[in-house]
């Protein structure tokens, strides 16, 4: 199918476009250029914005901790419901919802890529079983691997090769697609009821650091070459002071990063940028952040931004998801995955009117305010963290208009409000910047190169949003700026309309991405003796149970990679 | 002659994936790992098969064509103004996940097994959460195994010798290494060979836990005996429950289905929730059916509920009690139903019999059963994990793939595939063909 877009104000950061009337050709689901095109349909953006269809790089939409949060919340469930219709399945949920919901509504909002970010390994056969029942968007899932039997035993003994080996045989058999640590060494702790707080405090019995795993990690990445950098969740998120565990993560791989290249990726920052010494007198941790990412080229963050809704928090961060439960006095579901990793999952509502969850919404828009270079940074709430993803257009106008944040920091809790500094912060997102936290960069720190921009040969996935930017002051109009960015006009996923004004059309499937990395032959032989050899004394299934097929994806789109010394 | 390794057995929830298939000339003649169940499924799977599509004409089943039996159940689901869909934990992932479909296409209720064994589970998970884990982690690491209510050397016979107190883990290598209690009320086979055997009066669990609850907070139990066990062998019971390293509690229908139900697993959570307190615990519901908790979970993600889920208005209801397959059939509510790897007449109570099969029934099963010899329309499947191959989830929530080891009879097809055909033909019904 052939489209040509016409009149559209276009912002496409990665070619430099930056609100300009250009058109837009469409052919066999790519971007090409307007003479290549035939017989094309024309589609009159006049009045519209384009941008490049959104790509979320941390959201939990799938697996098994989102299916239990489903299980402990059939209130949730309430909160929007429809009936079926004609090529739609039912829409269900809010924070939590149905695999078909969560398509339906990221490509209402004009999304089209979704990273899911942390997946047990031992149980990613359900994670691809739900991602390939969510309809429209193309997505990927992240290992979690930080308290993995065998990258501790391969760290601790210091062979990188073979940790390396390992974890791409896991990748390819998992059908992941980036490393991703929660609160590295944590959950195996965990298994024993116990937690770690600082990166120096080490695992129970492997006698190994968080430090020297995110360290080991690292050095592992860039061996396999993979397309992103590490994800990693930084230890003690979500307890006042520990930005400073922040820094000393960004830090301890300040000597392996190529200072020109994003090596490390700080998942969610704001639950990991606060300052005090307790609740009662938190702080905000961002500057002192945002101003280590400004002078640093090898750190990229996302923002994990809280809204004040009743959410359901999951984490594979066990340790800390039991520390809320206690807080909060919240049901509270726990799920340790043997040899690999855990997870928790707590109901939880942020309230405007509570000094903590105020001080916490401030963080996450002061940091974002407060980095310079739009390119280190991804719109996100950590869904469902800090609010569902539905919600992402109310973020997008409070980076866009210090008149909405002013009117939400008018109503935030009076202590909280004096404290921060977010009031005397003037900064105004464009529509560029934006089009950058939401696309542009994700897509750059994933290494998804047909995504996230608009240039010859990307993927055909463009959001159109009916808004003028000629015309509408952003920061005034940030209400109406909201409800343009919340229903896409047009949403175009491969070159196909997806949705109109906000609704989904149809029920199609777009790929799953993963990598399949080469490693030099005699570690790929190594590591399969000791697979052989302490697999079955680690785990309750089979060897030979445990890689899925490239037949279970719904669309396989595997990217092949030869690591080094290959 | 072929052996087929790592072999997933569809029995129970343990889901055992080490068994060793034998398979000479088409016919399986050897397994090697099997217990006893596993066994006698394997090797008499072909006993008391049905042998065609069966309809029913002049209260005569008769055989048919597969086409024309999925032409006659599609046209009674389409029919039907509020069909019954029931059964689904005795088949693969993908075969429930086409089941939600058709239920949503007819407007119908659908409902697994869950609603008449752990369900109970579920609604107190709803209210308190769970602290679980998987089998694994037991394996490496509980000195403390809890069986509540549950009978494993009778009902999930590898259960004791994969997961707990014979199975080798990094941290627990022989049977000294970890204790055994036992909770029920009668001295079943697996309380023989635990350490402690806490005999409780039928239907007092809720009490022994509240006790245990004090005993844990150093409250004093004023009377002598509570349902049934002597105080001081609660307040040993707490103080080894509290002293352990890494507990885990199982817990099957002796804690679900006796009386309190729900309220029953409120009392076992919130006492496990009390234990982290001081030490690690972690509980696991002993489920049956060797996918009932791959039916919770494919329903999850398509209707956010786990099961008693109502249709009838394009979008999910749940409300167990309400919506459940047994009180839609008692009530006389429903018109038809569609019954798959399950045998409700042998279990439902009379009056929701009675409706089933008072109105047009449908069943999809291997193996004839009590509902199928009633039923208007029959139409045999293949057997998940012998036949044909799936998708099923072990009680701790791992997915595992099942094999196919043998080829299933001649115009066999499987549950999907069977399932597929009703839907389309559904849909072709609807859009008036």
């Amino acid at each position: 199918m052939e489209l040509l877009i016409t009149n559209a104000i276009v912002y496409d950061p990665i070619n430099g476009i930056d609100g300009e009337k250009i058109d837009i050709a469409v052919k066999n689901g790519k971007i090409v250029e307007t003479p290549e095109l035939r017989d094309a349909k024309v589609l009159d953006a006049s009045g519209l914005v384009a941008m490049p269809g959104g790509v979320d790089i941390h959201a939990h939409i799938a697996g098994p901790k989102v299916n239990k949060g489903r299980l402990l919340r059939p209130e949730d469930h309430l909160r929007v419901v429809r009936g079926r219709r004609e090529g739609l399945r039912p829409i269900v949920g809010y924070t939590i919802p149905t695999t078909f919901t969560t398509g339906y509504w990221y490509a209402s909002m004009g999304y089209t890529t979704v990273m899911e970010p942390a997946t047990p390994p031992l149980e990613t056969r359900h994670t691809h079983e739900e991602l390939n029942d969510i309809p429209i968007i193309d997505k990927a899932c992240f290992p979690v691997v930080d308290s993995n039997w065998f990258v501790l035993e391969y760290l601790k003994e210091g062979d990188i090769d073979g940790c390396a080996a390992y974890l791409s045989w896991l990748l390819r058999s998992v059908k992941g697609y980036a490393l991703k640590l929660v609160s590295p060494g944590s959950e195996e702790a965990w298994g024993w009821g116990e937690g770690l707080r600082g990166i120096d405090d080490p695992v129970p019995y492997f006698e190994i650091t968080p430090r020297e795993i995110i360290r080991g990690l690292h050095r592992v990445n860039k061996l396999l070459r993979l397309p992103s950098p590490i994800h990693i969740h930084c230890n003690d998120l979500g307890s006042p002071g520990n930005y400073k565990v922040t820094l000393d993560t960004m830090r301890c791989v300040e000597d392996l990063a190529e200072m020109d290249r994003p090596s490390l990726h700080i998942v969610h920052i704001q639950f990991n940028a606060y300052g005090g010494s307790g609740w009662g007198d938190l702080s905000s941790g961002a500057p002192e952040l945002a101003k280590y990412v400004n002078s640093h080229s090898h750190v990229t963050a996302d923002l994990g931004q809280v809204l004040f809704e009743d959410t359901t928090t999951m984490t594979a961060d066990g340790p800390w998801q039991y520390v809320l439960h206690r807080l909060s006095g919240n049901k509270w579901v726990n799920h340790d995955v043997e040899a690999e990793t855990g997870g928790g999952i707590v109901p939880y509502e942020y309230r405007r009117k509570s000094y903590v969850n105020a001080i916490q919404w401030t963080i996450g828009l002061e940091f974002a305010l407060l980095v310079k270079d739009p390119w280190k940074l991804c719109l996100t709430t950590d869904h469902p963290n800090g609010g569902p993803f539905i919600e992402y257009p109310r973020i997008m106008t409070w980076l866009l208009s210090s008149k909405a944040r002013e009117a939400t920091l008018a109503r935030i809790n009076k202590r909280a409000r004096r404290k921060s500094l977010l009031g005397s912060i003037d900064r105004e997102y464009t529509l560029y910047e934006l089009a950058i936290v939401t696309r542009a960069a994700p897509a750059r720190i994933l290494g998804l190169e047909g995504k996230g921009h608009l240039g010859i040969g990307a993927d055909a996935d463009i959001s159109l949003y009916r808004l003028d930017p000629y015309t509408t002051d952003l920061s005034k109009d940030y209400k109406r700026v909201r409800e343009a960015l919340r229903w896409a006009a047009y949403t175009i996923k491969g070159g196909e309309i997806v949705a109109i004004d906000g609704e989904a059309l149809n029920t199609s499937f777009g790929k799953t991405y993963w990598v399949d990395v080469k490693v030099p032959e005699r570690d790929e032989e190594r590591i399969k003796r000791d697979l052989n050899e302490r697999f079955e004394r680690y785990y309750s299934v089979k060897l030979e149970n445990y890689p899925i097929e490239e037949g279970d994806l719904r669309f396989s789109s595997p990217l092949r990679i030869r690591g080094e010394g290959v | 002659m072929e052996t087929f390794t790592g072999v997933t057995c569809p029995f129970c929830g343990c889901l055992c994936d080490d068994l060793e298939v034998t398979v000479e000339g088409g016919k399986i003649t050897k397994v090697r790992n099997g217990c006893a169940y596993s066994l006698t499924k394997y090797l008499n799977y072909n006993r008391d098969r049905v042998a065609a599509p069966m309809i029913k004409e002049k209260d005569k089943q008769v055989a048919v064509e597969l086409p024309a039996a999925i032409e006659r159940a599609a046209r009674i689901l389409a029919e039907a103004n509020y069909p019954v869909l029931y059964g689904w934990s005795s088949t693969s992932g993908e075969a429930i996940n086409l089941g939600i479909e058709l239920a949503e296409e007819v407007g119908g209720a659908i409902d697994n097994t869950t609603s008449v064994c752990h369900g109970p589970t579920t609604e107190a998970l709803q209210e308190l959460g769970l602290p679980g884990c998987t089998l694994g982690q037991v394996k490496n690491r509980a000195d403390l195994i809890i069986y509540w209510g549950s009978n494993p050397l009778q009902s999930h016979l590898r259960h004791i010798s994969r997961y707990t107190i014979g199975a080798e883990g990094r941290w627990r290598k022989s049977r000294d290494d970890r204790t055994l209690v036992v909770v029920d009320v009668r001295k079943t086979y697996t309380a023989r060979v635990a350490d402690y055997f806490i005999q409780v009066e039928p239907n007092r669990d809720y009490e022994l836990i509240t006790a245990l609850r004090m005993a844990l907070r150093h409250e004093e139990i004023e009377q002598d005996r509570v349902a049934g066990v002597p105080v001081e062998d609660i307040e040993e019971l707490a103080d080894l429950m509290m002293g352990c390293e890494f507990g885990a509690l199982f817990y099957g229908l002796g804690l679900t289905m006796s009386y309190g139900k729900n309220r029953n697993i409120d009392a076992a959570i919130s006492l496990v929730r009390d234990l982290n307190r001081w030490t690690k615990f972690v509980m696991i519901p002993m489920r049956g059916h060797y996918n009932v908790n791959g039916a919770n979970i494919v329903f999850l993600w398509l209707t956010g509920y786990p099961f008693a889920v109502d249709f009838s208005h394009g979008y999910p209801i749940y409300a167990p009690g309400a919506t459940s397959a047994v009180d839609i059939l008692s009530r006389g509510e429903s018109d038809a139903s569609l019954i798959i790897s399950s045998d409700p007449a042998a279990n439902f109570p009379r009056r929701a019999m009675e409706n089933l099969f008072s109105n047009p029934l449908i069943v999809i099963d291997p193996h004839r059963t009590v509902t199928s010899m009633k039923a208007d329309v029959v139409i045999p499947s293949a057997l998940v994990g012998i036949e044909c191959e799936g998708t099923a989830y072990r009680m701790d929530g791992v997915p595992i793939k099942l094999k196919g080891v043998v080829k299933p009879p001649k115009g066999v097809l499987s549950d999907e595939e069977v399932l597929r055909g009703i839907l389309t033909e559904v849909r072709r019904l609807k859009r008036g063909g």
